[in-house]
């Protein structure tokens, strides 16, 4: 046995599987293993001492790599390994990549020590090794230092916990690109997720639709026109037009203040989705219901909101049909 | 008063966090060059300070220039107590000095701590202004260009190639001193490093003093090592070759030079007077008259006297008078005459260099080698190393005197090493033998550079292969045939050397890496008796080492080493030897026979049976060789090589009246019949136990091959993908039982399963090769060996390399397209060299030598050495040696090793590229190789040569990581830095990179750890040359107007 085994290349070498197997959180022994299992070494030829001695090599670069990964913006800069930028790229795109399993467990939950302490426990409902839930969750701490603003969406209730992380992704993804600051400006770049206060401020101006009883009830009446004998259950539609509205109105309308942005989920879900739910509306209806909907108003005479409706409810479209499911 | 040095502190990033209660550093810079320091204000709190400093200016001396290192040292300011340093830099300013290299030194540097590594960056910007004093080259040495490359760089032309420097100088180890004992670690590192820092710019100035003495302007071919001698002191010492070279501006200037034909020159020889006498300018000049007569092959006398005897050098003229030489004969004489007034005109001709100008290398005689032991004694006064120097004087008056021996006056391909454990020390030089073309030697022929000269009429390409000694008095036993390629020739059985193959080299199939490991016991002992062990062990290993080189080259089926390079390590308890070399099928050398296994015991029938086992494995692995390199000789050369030896009368004529052997009737018999194999006896089972080691070598796996010169013969369509890497193992023996056996399988084992790895981890590449693949085998404690590989993996295309059998003329095409570049550098050589024809097609070869060799059993015979000889070989071998072997007390016991040479023509696919798929010249990256180029580009510009030599240290070995993490870490971060030097000059690669050293010790009880690094390179600018390839490859006919170095063809 070697004493000592190393190989250093001038461009750093990165071998993808390995890769995988260590941010997968394999001690190299089981790494190893599993290598053997794949078939490499009949493949190649090669002997279990060669590929021992190329998995620890593998591992000991991805361990000394680690530090400038915690500060993806720095790799370009370091000069200790020579990496091509695209491999960077794939160095960073992975590390950072996360297992839905066990993010969707960690939503919710505070990014505190206590939490790291309970990941043994969420490493063996998921099956997902310690180590990786680790780099997992400092890689959540890390982003969510960096995108302090999105706390609100972190943290939730009860009610939301039948919402899969697809749910809150796609949610996520739609506000930020209708509704940052980043989407109407292009001078800003990508990460600018502040949500545009101004726009927040000015959807106030829709609550009109609710309050103003005779745009109400002309909105209704447009609504009705367009779904009567088209809607399986339309009398409960008919009766709760009013209450129905006041969801996608309001959520939007209340989004100025940071207390009620961290209850945005709770909020799409409490006003919209569960009244939906609970009269046993086929998702069809309810798409037949919003796209009406929302597309009446442009009908609604002397309304002069119209661009404002739609950056507001396009989004909120999009989040009322992804979150109704059970 | 002649220079201004500037420097600027720009600012710093990523520095480590110094006060752990702000989570921040105070940082500033203190600059130092000689005994001026400046410093930059205090950057308060903050990891990436701005200091943008004004320019710090110091005036000084060039002599201090070339000596002095410009020393930044980082440091965390502390108002209560002293200054935390955070790390420094040294940066080299020797580049600055020449006008070709770089104009200023800007970028980031690592900021390197001895104990904990690179510790962020700093960004200096560093001028030199050289007072325009005409004088200004009297005292120090500024100008001269200094090249690890050991060719010809790339954008220079060789006016003159002037010879030998060397120069060595020694100082006391601050390891060593009694101050060490009382300071810091980091102190003591730092002390050292700057120490050998300033040594190694003293020796180069010094060393440039030679090269303007000889009225050179550059050094190509410069090999600095550093000796620790421990208690008596530090030895930094280099050899080089002092040239006078051109700088390739405008090719204008060399085209009218293309138009001479070459094919008239072959002519000339014919015309002349066959006595090499008439030639010769004076009687006096001891000629060594080539005997280019068709005498026996076998006729070799037994006279084993190496080196000391001058006998061969005396002149025999009248000798050799038969029909054949014509060609050869009298051109020689006079070339070696001419060569012979150029060259000893110096000390020691010897050359650095291992490719050459084309028609530089005339002969090739073999491979010289000399060893002595030494006891270490402290230096007692560093200002004069003569002990040092006499010892290295001594040694290289031996390797002068070997090459004598073989007919040369030059050794080409020299380099010298040393070995040391505790008090003794091996000094080692070898080289080859050869005999060289004095139109580069000599001043004042410059001018004559320009017309085309006799000399120039060399045979077709296999003129190195043809023995340059007298075939009737040759200083070891061979086997001598005519050239397979020209036929008029003798050539020896086999060629060791110690040299790149030559570019216009006709190889068959490709090439590999064949190395020969070695282990020997040792009882531990001190001062003069340990000295005396190790003289006597040395010649039974170089006899073991050479053995298994020729065992491993003929179950290869080649025929010619390249590029070997013999290592014998010292260690308390034993001595390991490791040969490297790339064998090759040089056409113009016979087919190698076979091995044949020969048993002691004929009678009984199992082991009878065991053999014959053995002899079919051995037949078998032979075979799949063969096929594996391609090696398919044409079939009728087998006719051809049986058939050279003169009719029986003739032969025995010369033998009566020339041959002073007392063998006479034992040859005539060798000669007859007799299988052609080389024969191995099984006698007991250490015999054994060779014969399968032989076999456990395992071949590459497929699509890889690998070879120990710059490129692999048989390959020539690289694509531009390089990996450089570095690569350290180190294995403990178990103490108990040890024996040379175990020792050997423990040591074999090492290497196999590192290049097995090797394989493994850069599989990705195939088809590849590793190219220059270096090995150096050290023994750092009782029982650990430690093996370090650097090599460089290079892709090449597949579809192209499949093409191997090629017809002669479409080879000579390729050629002509790929040698461009070497032929850019010389271009009178391009009509001699690429333009003619081959002379000698093969088919009608086969029917000259047909109709000329009637009544021999030619099918049978091949040309390897059959057990007779073989056993020749030995005992003459080991008189040989014995006769070397003597102890000298506190002095020396040399052994000395002269092998074989050999043969042929050029087809040399050297340098060819295929377009690089993808110029991507992603801004900051930069490339390291060992080679002196790079696949698919074109070096522009040399900034200057890389020097560099780091300590690191730990106390803190398992949090590193162990010994791996820790070695690991620091072998990266000398890459970090050399790359981070080559950036600052404005280069993006590093040519001719080498790590000269790397000493590591370890204390686990302790938690320690020492490791020093040492390597140096050319930083040069590349350019991607996709385009002038295509032009280049389509039209290769256009060869003789090269247009390359301008770039004109390009637009």
């Amino acid at each position: 046995t070697s004493e000592l085994d190393i190989f250093v290349g001038n461009t750093t070498l990165i071998d993808e599987d390995v890769y995988r197997l260590w941010l997968d959180g394999y001690s190299v022994s089981a790494a190893v293993a599993l290598r053997a299992r794949s078939g490499i070494l009949e493949q190649t030829r090669a002997t279990a001492a060669v590929l021992q001695s190329d998995s620890v090599d593998h591992y000991r670069t991805f361990h000394r790599l680690g530090r400038p990964l915690h500060a993806p913006p720095k790799l370009p800069h370091q000069l200790i390994f020579q990496i091509p930028p695209s491999r960077q790229a794939l160095l960073i795109g992975r590390y950072y990549a996360f297992d839905e399993a066990f993010v969707r467990e960690v939503l919710g939950k505070k990014l505190s020590k206590g939490t790291k302490k309970d990941l043994d426990d969420i490493s063996t409902k998921t099956g997902i090794t310690l180590e990786s839930c680790r780099r997992q969750f400092d890689n959540l701490k890390r982003v969510f230092k960096v995108v302090e603003e999105m706390r609100g969406s972190l943290t939730g209730r009860k009610k939301l916990q039948y919402l899969s992380f697809g749910d809150f992704a796609f949610c996520a993804e739609l506000m930020i690109q209708n509704w940052t600051l980043g989407a109407v400006d292009s001078q800003l770049d990508d990460m600018h997720v502040d949500l545009d206060k101004e726009f927040l401020q000015d959807v106030k101006e829709l609550k009109v639709l609710v309050a103003d009883k005779d745009r109400l009830d002309l909105h209704k009446g447009l609504v009705c026109t367009a779904l009567r004998g088209k809607l399986g259950v339309f009398s409960e539609m008919e009766a709760n037009f009013k209450n129905l509205s006041r969801g996608p109105v309001n959520v939007a309308a209340t989004l100025t203040h940071n207390k009620d942005v961290r209850d945005l989920f709770v909020d799409l879900v409490e006003k919209f989705v569960e009244p939906c739910r609970s009269d046993h509306r086929p998702l069809n209806d309810v798409r037949l219901f919003l796209n009406h909907y929302s597309a009446s108003v442009h009908s609604l005479y002397g309304f002069r909101h119209q661009a404002l409706w739609d950056r507001s409810m396009g989004t909120l479209r999009g989040c009322f049909l992804r979150l109704y499911h059970d | 008063m002649p220079g201004k040095l500037k420097v600027k502190i720009v600012a710093g990033r990523h520095l480590p966090v110094m006060d752990r209660a702000s989570d921040l550093t105070d940082a500033f810079v203190e600059v130092k060059f000689g005994n001026t320091t400046f410093k930059t204000d205090v950057c308060l709190k903050s990891l990436n300070p701005q200091w943008n400093s004004e320019w710090f200016k110091f005036e000084v001396d060039d002599e201090d220039l070339q000596d002095e290192p410009l020393q930044i040292t980082v440091l965390d300011h502390d108002t209560y107590s002293a200054n935390d340093a955070i790390g420094k830099v040294y940066i080299d300013i020797d580049p600055l000095l020449y006008s070709e290299a770089a104009t200023v030194i800007s970028g980031w540097f690592p900021i390197y701590d001895t104990i904990h590594g690179i510790r962020g960056e700093i960004n200096v910007v560093v001028k030199v202004d050289l007072f325009n004093d005409l004088n200004r080259f009297r005292q120090s040495s500024c100008g001269v260009k200094f090249f690890c490359t050991t060719s010809i760089p790339k954008c220079y032309r060789a006016v003159i190639i002037h010879g030998f420097v060397e120069e060595l100088v020694v100082n006391e180890d601050p390891e060593y001193q009694w101050i060490d004992r009382i300071r810091t670690p980091r102190a003591s590192n730092e002390a050292r490093q700057r120490l050998i820092s300033l040594m190694s710019g003293e020796l180069q100035r010094k060393i440039g003093l030679k090269v303007l003495e000889m009225r050179g302007n550059a050094v190509v071919g410069y090999l600095q090592c550093f000796d620790l001698e421990g208690e008596s002191g530090l030895v930094v010492r280099a050899i080089g070759t002092a040239c006078t070279l051109d700088k390739l501006s405008s090719p204008a200037a060399f085209l009218p030079a293309c138009s001479s034909p070459s094919k008239e020159m072959k002519e000339i020889p014919f015309n002349e007077d066959p006595n090499p006498n008439t030639h010769s300018s004076g009687p006096s000049t001891p000629l060594k008259n080539q005997t280019y007569s068709f005498s026996p092959s076998k006729s070799y006398s037994r006279q084993s006297s190496s080196s000391d005897t001058d006998l061969s050098l005396t002149p025999k003229t009248g000798m050799g008078s038969g029909s054949a030489g014509k060609e050869g004969g009298p051109f020689k004489a006079l070339l070696r005459q001419q060569t012979q007034s150029a060259l000893e005109q110096r000390e020691f001709p010897f050359f650095t260099l291992t490719a050459f100008p084309p028609g530089f290398l005339v002969h090739v005689g073999g491979v010289v080698s000399a060893r002595s032991v030494k006891l270490l004694d402290r230096i007692h006064n560093p200002d004069e190393p003569e002990t040092r120097d006499a010892w290295w004087a001594e040694i290289r008056q031996e390797i002068k005197s070997h090459a004598k021996a073989l007919g040369c006056h030059a050794v080409v391909g020299y380099s010298e090493s040393t070995s040391i454990c505790e008090e003794v020390c091996i000094l080692s030089a070898s080289g080859t033998a050869a005999v060289l073309n004095p139109r580069f030697l000599q001043d004042g022929t410059v001018e004559g550079c320009l017309e085309p000269r006799l000399e120039e009429n060399l045979p077709a390409g296999c003129g190195f292969c043809h023995i340059p000694y007298d075939e009737l008095n040759m200083p070891f036993p061979a086997h001598l045939t005519y050239c397979n390629n020209c036929r008029k020739q003798k050539v020896p059985d086999v060629l060791f050397t110690t040299i790149d193959l030559p570019v216009d080299a006709t190889v068959i199939g490709k090439g590999c890496l064949i190395q020969a490991r070695l282990c020997r016991l040792k009882k531990k002992a001190q001062a003069e008796a340990n000295a005396t062990a190790i003289s006597n062990l040395l010649p039974f290993m170089e006899y073991e080492v050479h053995t298994q080189l020729m065992n491993k080259l003929k179950l290869k089926a080649m025929n010619a080493l390249f590029g070997l390079r013999i290592q014998i390590t010292v260690g308390e308890n034993m001595l390991m030897g490791l040969a490297s070399a790339t064998g090759v099928y040089l056409a113009a050398l016979p087919t190698p026979g076979g091995i044949q296994i020969a048993g002691k015991t004929p009678n009984d029938g199992s082991y009878e049976q065991h053999i014959s086992h053995m002899q079919k494995k051995i037949n078998d692995t032979i075979a799949k060789n063969k096929e594996l390199y391609e090696i398919n000789p044409p079939e009728i050369s087998e006719e051809i090589i049986g058939s050279p030896i003169p009719e029986p009368r003739q032969r025995s004529r010369l033998l009566r009246s020339q041959s002073e052997s007392s063998d006479e009737v034992t040859e005539l018999d060798l000669s007859h019949g007799k299988k052609d194999a080389f024969v191995l006896e099984i006698d007991d089972t250490d015999a054994m136990e060779d014969v399968h080691s032989l076999l456990t070598d395992v071949p590459p796996p497929s699509g890889f091959y690998s070879c120990n010169t710059e490129i692999m013969p048989g390959i020539n369509n690289w694509t531009s993908e390089i990996q450089m890497f570095t690569s350290v193992r180190v294995i403990r023996l178990s103490s108990l039982n040890l024996t040379n056996q175990a020792l050997n399988k423990n040591f074999n084992d090492l290497c196999e399963n590192l290049l097995k790895s090797l394989y493994f981890k850069l599989r990705s590449m195939i088809p590849c090769c590793l190219c220059h693949v270096n090995f150096t085998v050290s023994l750092p404690e009782d029982e650990l060996i430690q093996v370090t590989v650097t090599a460089v993996a290079i892709t090449f295309d597949k579809n192209q390399a499949l093409q191997t059998t090629k017809t002669h003329a479409e080879k000579l095409l390729q050629r002509a397209s790929t040698d461009n570049e070497e032929l850019l550098q010389f271009p009178l050589e391009l009509c001699s060299d690429s333009l003619p024809s081959h002379p000698f097609p093969p088919a009608k070869e086969h029917l000259e030598s047909a109709s000329s060799n009637s009544g021999i059993p030619a099918a049978q015979r091949a040309t390897s050495v059959d057990y007779s000889s073989f056993a020749d070989r030995c005992s003459s071998w080991i008189e040989l040696i014995k006769l070397k072997a003597q102890t000298i007390r506190r002095g020396s016991i040399k052994t000395t090793v002269t092998v074989e040479k050999a043969s042929p023509m050029g087809e040399g696919n050297f340098r060819n590229r295929s377009a690089p798929p993808c110029a991507n010249s992603t801004v900051g990256v930069v490339k390291m190789t060992p080679l002196s180029f790079i696949p698919g580009a074109k070096i522009t510009k040399y900034l200057g040569i890389i020097n560099m030599f780091f300590i690191r240290e730990t106390t803190s070995l398992r949090e590193e990581g162990g010994v791996s993490g820790f070695l690991h870490a620091f072998i990266a971060e000398v890459f970090a830095m050399v790359r981070a030097h080559v950036a600052a000059l404005g280069g993006n690669a590093v040519v001719s990179y080498i790590m000269k050293q790397c000493v590591f010790m370890e204390n686990p009880n302790k938690n320690q750890a020492q490791c020093l690094i040492n390597v140096s390179g050319d930083a040069v600018v590349f350019v991607r040359e996709s385009e002038l390839e295509v032009v280049s490859t389509q039209q290769p006919a256009a060869n003789c107007q090269p247009s390359c170095p301008g770039g004109e063809v390009t637009t």
